[in-house]
């Protein structure tokens, strides 16, 4: 576990800990918006502790609190499309992962963005083991304890507009965004999606937009797809 | 049960569901590109759709305020390659200074 193990090792274990302490700190913001829109400390370590996806915790809070409980399945659908991703993290892991159903469900839970990325960008089978457990528990501690530390803080802020969490919830989804603008294709969807929402944002009830721009974006990609059918890059891990 | 937690909890398992998926599906589902390449594209058309509504909505509307600077200035940051958590707190600094000196709502 120390300096024994292979350069391999090492270097994914050192590749873990970078990414899990840079991304936990976004914990903190999270935390603090969450509380900030109307939910209770409790249901802010829920989100984390179970719901454990930055981009779908962001999404849920962001769309219940701009519509408030009648925009609540919307919230849901939203919170699971953005999800959908880490469905195919998990096939992509499945084998990394290997037999054992409770390792499974352990790691079911702690697939996401980062854990993938450092899970399977790595040089051997035992390098891609270890990036995944180390990033997995080590982002999945950081990120927990941040969540409680800025739903406190949270408590204590007050108005969101004063401090300007409003503006920083939009840049946080404006990080999350762009690693993922690398080519041409995912830049005019991502623009075609922004002016689409804004279109659908007056006309359609809070949180109902997102839903729709999903739907088009799916039957466009399918579209494009069937016109063009090039297979994109297998990096879509940011 | 209060409906908040009602939707906490169903979002939470929802997106705990589809992650579990993966694990019980066969392997040979990822090699259809389809799925992959729609799966990417629908990411990145949400998140753009959150940075729009979370810029520019404004209850059931459209309103101009100090997220817009900010919003422009993280993406000044990001494409300069500062750390997240940096671009985060400058974004939130940059309208909570404009809004403090009554620039902007």
């Amino acid at each position: 576990m120390t300096h024994h193990d292979p350069a391999h090792i090492r270097a994914a274990r050192s590749q873990a800990i970078s990414v899990a302490s840079a991304v936990s700190l976004y914990g903190l913001s999270f935390g603090a918006l969450a509380v900030i829109s109307g939910f209770s400390v409790w249901q802010t370590v829920v989100l984390s502790l179970f719901m454990f996806s930055g981009a779908s915790q962001f999404a849920f809070v962001g769309v219940m609190a701009s519509g408030g409980l009648a925009a609540g399945w919307a919230a849901v659908a939203s919170a699971g499309l953005l999800g959908a991703r880490n469905g195919l993290y998990s096939l992509r892991m499945s084998p990394i992962v290997g037999p054992g159903w409770l390792k499974r469900l352990a790691a079911a839970q702690l697939t996401v963005d980062e854990s993938t990325a450092v899970g399977s960008g790595q040089p051997s089978l035992a390098g891609n083991k270890t990036g995944f457990w180390w990033t997995a528990i080590l982002l999945y501690t950081g990120w927990n304890a941040m969540t409680l530390v800025g739903a406190l803080l949270g408590d204590v802020l007050g108005d969101v507009r004063t401090w300007g969490l409003d503006a920083a919830a939009a840049a946080a989804f404006l990080g999350l965004l762009w690693p993922r603008l690398n080519r041409g294709e995912p830049i005019a969807v991502g623009l075609g999606a922004g002016v689409l929402t804004l279109l659908l944002v007056p006309v359609l009830p809070a949180g109902v937009p997102i839903v729709v721009v999903a739907a088009v974006t799916i039957a466009v990609a399918l579209y494009r797809h069937r016109v063009s059918p090039e297979r994109p890059p297998r990096e879509e891990v940011s | 049960m209060d409906p908040l937690w009602m939707f906490v909890l169903a979002a939470s398992l929802s997106v705990f569901l589809i992650k579990l998926l993966g694990y019980l599906l066969p392997q040979k589902l990822l090699e259809g590109p389809a799925i992959s390449r729609v799966a990417g594209l629908v990411t990145v058309a949400l998140l753009a759709s959150l940075v729009a509504s979370q810029t520019l909505g404004e209850g059931s509307g459209i309103g101009v305020d100090a997220r817009i600077p900010a919003v422009a200035v993280a993406g000044v940051l990001l494409w300069l390659r500062a750390p997240f958590i940096v671009v985060i707190i400058v974004a939130a600094a940059v309208a909570a200074l404009l809004r403090f000196l009554g620039w902007m709502p």
